[in-house]
Parts: structure tokens; C-alpha cells; sequence
């Protein structure tokens, strides 16, 4: 027999010792290098996440103890205080519908009209719609605050130039939630842009070139090349920005901070209050409301693949 | 790029009828570039100048009383200022260095080692990042009162650690590194952490450069988390100072205007010096597996 052979019978008949060295020695290193990241997910995200889905079938309380309670927090979520959370999800929605439309269709048009400038007015473009996206959004919504206000506002200002009555953009309760989305709507989809020019970039030329041996005009090409190859991007575009403005907070919570009646709650700023307003101070709910808004995204995310699903390749 | 090749026979080919396009096209990008810059432009407009000035009508357009009266008056009333910054530096560099590192390693591991829990591990990963971050919000919170680590830099920093996008980022960019290098390095005598270290890291440069820049910026904006656990003006960061400003000095503009200003800055300057970076990242960020 050889020696190989012997060493590799003797491992085996060896005792759990030998084979954990021997599991260490060729594991080891992997487990150690994902060790410090998988530990963090686990105590800061895995734990917490499941905890979370506990806590929303609970009557939780801190320092004493918590009652289990089924649904109830689910039909609280929606039931408590006049139904203010179902008002709110109904902003939420109003918001996205209206400023993630815009937004894909924004961005969509100034990549296609910056594709085919050159590569310094590209860069110089990119950057300058991509400069307030770096900006805290707190930050951003301090200034839209102020650009709003009814009587020194930037807003108010411009319509009187054309003669118009000012507008109480923040406090008219059926304005203030219009207001934040022409806020939005008014800042450039700097993310989009990039993607969609990434993408635009990485057409190969000859689908155009023979599109215009067959004639086509610009707008041809856009609507029959341009527009089918970046449907992939278009997707995680429409998802990305859909989400974020489904979690739509800073925004609403500073231009806004104490709401204008019900007008202005997003499900985000009604789970902020939830856990942070000792008044109000409902963990469970809180959580349920978490919940229900991640099976919210989860479920649109998932109608938004069906629906953009796409097999083309290039 | 590419662009610019297409760009030239449509200029030497198109007659006349193209400039009409051309007067259109610019005319758009200038002015959605003015309303995309036009916010920033007021702020740093208004925090020039005095607040006495900033309240009538019309408004002064360009920075005509400009003086740096609001930023004493920051200094002198809202006296943590400096406090906020300082502890917004703390904390999104501790969160950006843990990240460019653990998730360089762990992305590394998972993308070229095979190992038993591998597949598991990941799927873990994979399944919680569509899940909003506002689903963990309750239970850290109740960690954070439970254990009084109010006001502790640490507990914004810690969960911080736990965003996991930068593994996948990681794990796709390494995938992409022919394995042969290491193999070469292994056949040299390198041990593991030595190839981690003299080949993987330096490969990975684009890919951690795109990583460090999102995180920084993702954690020198938040706001949600950090307003909830830091409660104490001193331990405050930017975006929860500047917040507080505006409720704590509620008609000062030029104050508000001058603490809002100051925070932006140097993320612009950060912005404006790797520009290139920042738009690759956002361009690596929409590969992510």
C-alpha cells in the first residue's frame, strides 16, 4: 500500500480531532474571512429582522412583560387613531405613482439627450445633476422649506412676478403633499441618469449603424434600438426608485415636521412615530407597520419583474 | 467613449435641419441643469447672507449683502457644532473602513472559495436585502433603551456594519479576477491572508473605491436611525444638528442656512474631487447579483 494511501485510511479512521484539524485546516480561512461580516448581519439584521415579525404579534412592552396578541397589532396598524396609517399609505402611494413616473421619464429623456454629446459635456452634465443627489436629504428638504414659504419663499416670489396670489405651499393641508412632490419632481433623477447612460453606452454602434443604412431617423432608432436594449436597466431603475420613494421620510418629516393634519403622514413617518413619540409608543404596531410595508415593496418589486421581464441579451 | 465616435458622421452628414435639434437639446440640459443646481446655488446664497436681508421681497438673486455675520452667529449659538461634525466623521469613517475591509474579505470568500454553509450563508444574505431597514428599526430600539446606549456613538455605528450590499458589490467585482493570479500566489508560498492582502485587495481597488464612496455618503446623510438613538445636542451628527436647527432657531434663516451649508460642503468638495469614482460606483451599484 502506498504511504499516500495509508495517511489518507489513517485520517479517516482517525478520531474527531484529527478530522476537525483537518476540516480547519481546509476551511478555516474562509470561515475566518466571512466570520466578521456574517457576525454583524447576524447580531444588527437577521436577529432584529425576525424579532421584528415577533414583536408585531405582540402587546410589547420595554421592562415588562410582553402579551402575545395574533393579529391585533395588524388590525390596530389600521384602525387606531381614525385610520390615520391607511391615510397614510395612500400618501405614500399618491407620492410614488406621481414622482417615480416623472422621474423614469426625466431621467430617460436627458440620458437619450446627452448620449450623443461628447465626452467632456457627458461628464459635465452627469456631475451637475448628480451634485444634489450627494447632498443629505435633510439638508435638501431644509432649503425646499424655506424655498416654500408663503411669505419670503423663492416659489412665492417667482408667481408674483407673473401677478399670481402667493400659495401656502407647507401649510395648506391640500397643497403640503404636493408641495414635497414638486420637490422631487424638481430634482434631477441623477441615479436614473447615470444608469440609463451606462446603459444607452453599452449598445453596440452597429445596431445603429445599420438602423441608418435602413434609414431610420433619431427618433427611430431611439424608440426601435435605444429604448428595447436598456429595458433590463429600466427595471432595476423603476424598482430602485420606487422603493426609495416608498420609503419616502426626511423629506416629509422636515419640510413638514408636525404634518399638516393627516396630508402629509407616509407609512415611514407614521412607524417613526410610532416608536420614537413616547405618547405614542406602540412597538408592536411600529413593527406591524414595518412589516406591511416591506410586503408592500416585496410585492410591487415583484409585479415590476413580472411586468418588465426581459429576454433580451447583447 | 463611444459616444463620441457616433456623434461625428451625424455632424459632418446632417444639413441645416439639425441645428433646430441642437437649439433644443441645450436649451433643455442648461435648464434642467440651472433647477437641478438652482437649490444649492440658494443655499449657499442665503447662508451668505444676513437674515435681516433674507426676509423681503424680492429676493436678492446674487450674493449682493453677502458677510459671514450667520456663521458667527452659528458658532456662538449653536455651540456642538463642531461636535456634530466631528462625531459625523467618527462615524461614517468607522462604518466606510469596516465595510472596505470585511466586505473585501467576506466578498472575496465567497466568490472563489468553496466551503460548507457557503450557499446557505448567502441565500441569508440575499433573502434580507429587500427587506427596508425600517423593519429592524423597533427591535434595535428596544436594544438601545434596554441597555441606556442613548446618545452612544456606537450604537449607530454597530448597525451601520451590518448593510450588506458591499459583499455582493465584493463578491460580483472578485468573481471577475481570474483565479490563476492566486493560484500563482499560492504556488509561490503566499498564505491565505497574504493572498487576500498583496493580490485580491489591490485587483479590487475599482470596486472598494465605488464601495468606500457609497457607504461614505450613505452614513454621512443618515438621518432616520441617528435622530432616533442620539438625543443630546453634543452627540448629535450633521443631518440630526441642522434638523434640530431649524426647530431650535426656527426664523434665523441665515443661521439655519449657514449650519445647512457648512454640512453640505464637504460632501460637494469629496463629490467634486472624485466625480468619476462616484458615477462608476452608481454604474457598479446597478450590477449587483
Amino acid at each position: 500500500m502506498a504511504r499516500a494511501e495509508l495517511k489518507e485510511a489513517r485520517a479517516q479512521n482517525f478520531g474527531v480531532g484529527q478530522r476537525l484539524a483537518r476540516f480547519i485546516r481546509k476551511y478555516g480561512w474562509s470561515y475566518a474571512f466571512v466570520l466578521p461580516s456574517m457576525f454583524v448581519f447576524t447580531i444588527f439584521t437577521l436577529i432584529p429582522v425576525l424579532w421584528a415579525f415577533l414583536i408585531s404579534f405582540q402587546d410589547f412592552r420595554l421592562r415588562r412583560e410582553s402579551t402575545w396578541v395574533g393579529f391585533q397589532n395588524y388590525i390596530d396598524a389600521f384602525t387606531s387613531q381614525n385610520g390615520i396609517f391607511a391615510e397614510a399609505i395612500k400618501n405614500t402611494v399618491y407620492y410614488t405613482v406621481i414622482t417615480v413616473t416623472v422621474n423614469i421619464f426625466v431621467a430617460l429623456i436627458i440620458a437619450s439627450l446627452i448620449q450623443p454629446l461628447n465626452k467632456y459635456a457627458q461628464t459635465f452634465f452627469r456631475a451637475a445633476y448628480y451634485l444634489p443627489a450627494v447632498t443629505s436629504a435633510v439638508i435638501i428638504a431644509v432649503i425646499w422649506r424655506w424655498m416654500f414659504n408663503t411669505q419670503w419663499g423663492f416659489l412665492n416670489y417667482l408667481l408674483s412676478l407673473i401677478g399670481a396670489p402667493p400659495v401656502r405651499w407647507l401649510s395648506d393641508p391640500d397643497i403640503a403633499l404636493n408641495s414635497v412632490i414638486l420637490s422631487t419632481v424638481l430634482t434631477v433623477p441623477a441615479t436614473g441618469i447615470v444608469l440609463f447612460s451606462a446603459a444607452m453606452g453599452s449598445i453596440p454602434k452597429d445596431y445603429y449603424e445599420a438602423a441608418e443604412l435602413e434609414g431610420a431617423g433619431p427618433i427611430r432608432k431611439w424608440w426601435s434600438i435605444t429604448l428595447p436594449l436598456i429595458k433590463a436597466t429600466s427595471l432595476y431603475v423603476v424598482v430602485l426608485y420606487t422603493i426609495a420613494s416608498f420609503e419616502v421620510f426626511e423629506k416629509v418629516y422636515v419640510m413638514v415636521p408636525s404634518g399638516v393634519g393627516n396630508s402629509t403622514q407616509t407609512i415611514v413617518t407614521q412607524i417613526y412615530q410610532k416608536v420614537f413619540n413616547p405618547s405614542l409608543s406602540q412597538f408592536g404596531v411600529a413593527s406591524a407597520q414595518a412589516i406591511i410595508l416591506f410586503l408592500i415593496i416585496a410585492s410591487i418589486s415583484v409585479v415590476q419583474f413580472r411586468f418588465f421581464r426581459t429576454d433580451v441579451e447583447y | 467613449m463611444a459616444a463620441s465616435v457616433a456623434s461625428r458622421p451625424t455632424q459632418q452628414l446632417r444639413p441645416v435641419k439639425f441645428k433646430w435639434w441642437k437649439i433644443i437639446l441645450w436649451l433643455t440640459l442648461i435648464i434642467t441643469t440651472l433647477i437641478s443646481l438652482w437649490p444649492m446655488y440658494w443655499l449657499f446664497v442665503t447662508s451668505f447672507t444676513p437674515t435681516r436681508e433674507i426676509i423681503k421681497t424680492p429676493p436678492d438673486l446674487l450674493p449682493f449683502n453677502a458677510n459671514l455675520d450667520n456663521f458667527q452667529r452659528l458658532f456662538s449659538q449653536a455651540r456642538d457644532y463642531w461636535s456634530w461634525a466631528f462625531n459625523s466623521v467618527v462615524i461614517t469613517l468607522t462604518i466606510t473602513l469596516f465595510h472596505v475591509f470585511f466586505d473585501t474579505l467576506a466578498g472575496y470568500a465567497f466568490a472563489k472559495k468553496k466551503f460548507p454553509g457557503r450557499t446557505i450563508f448567502f441565500w441569508l444574505i440575499l433573502s434580507t436585502i429587500m427587506i427596508p431597514p425600517h423593519v429592524t428599526l423597533v427591535p434595535l430600539y428596544v436594544v438601545v433603551q434596554t441597555f441606556n446606549l442613548r446618545d452612544s456613538l456606537w450604537s449607530v455605528i454597530m448597525p451601520g456594519w451590518a448593510y450588506v450590499f458591499g459583499i455582493f458589490l465584493m463578491r460580483q467585482f472578485i468573481q471577475t479576477i481570474p483565479t490563476e493570479i492566486e493560484e500563482a500566489g499560492r504556488i509561490d508560498g503566499c498564505s491565505e491572508p497574504g493572498i487576500f492582502w498583496y493580490i485580491i485587495l489591490p485587483l479590487s481597488k475599482p470596486a472598494v473605491g465605488a464601495l468606500a464612496i457609497f457607504t461614505f455618503v450613505r452614513f454621512w446623510n443618515d438621518y432616520l436611525w441617528p435622530s432616533m438613538v442620539l438625543i443630546k445636542s453634543p452627540s448629535f451628527t450633521l443631518p440630526v444638528g441642522v434638523a434640530n436647527l431649524q426647530t431650535e432657531f426656527s426664523t434665523d434663516y441665515g443661521l439655519i442656512f449657514s449650519g445647512a451649508s457648512l454640512a453640505a460642503l464637504p460632501m460637494i468638495i469629496f463629490f467634486l474631487m472624485f466625480q468619476r469614482y462616484f458615477l462608476e460606483g452608481v454604474r457598479m451599484g446597478a450590477i449587483k447579483g
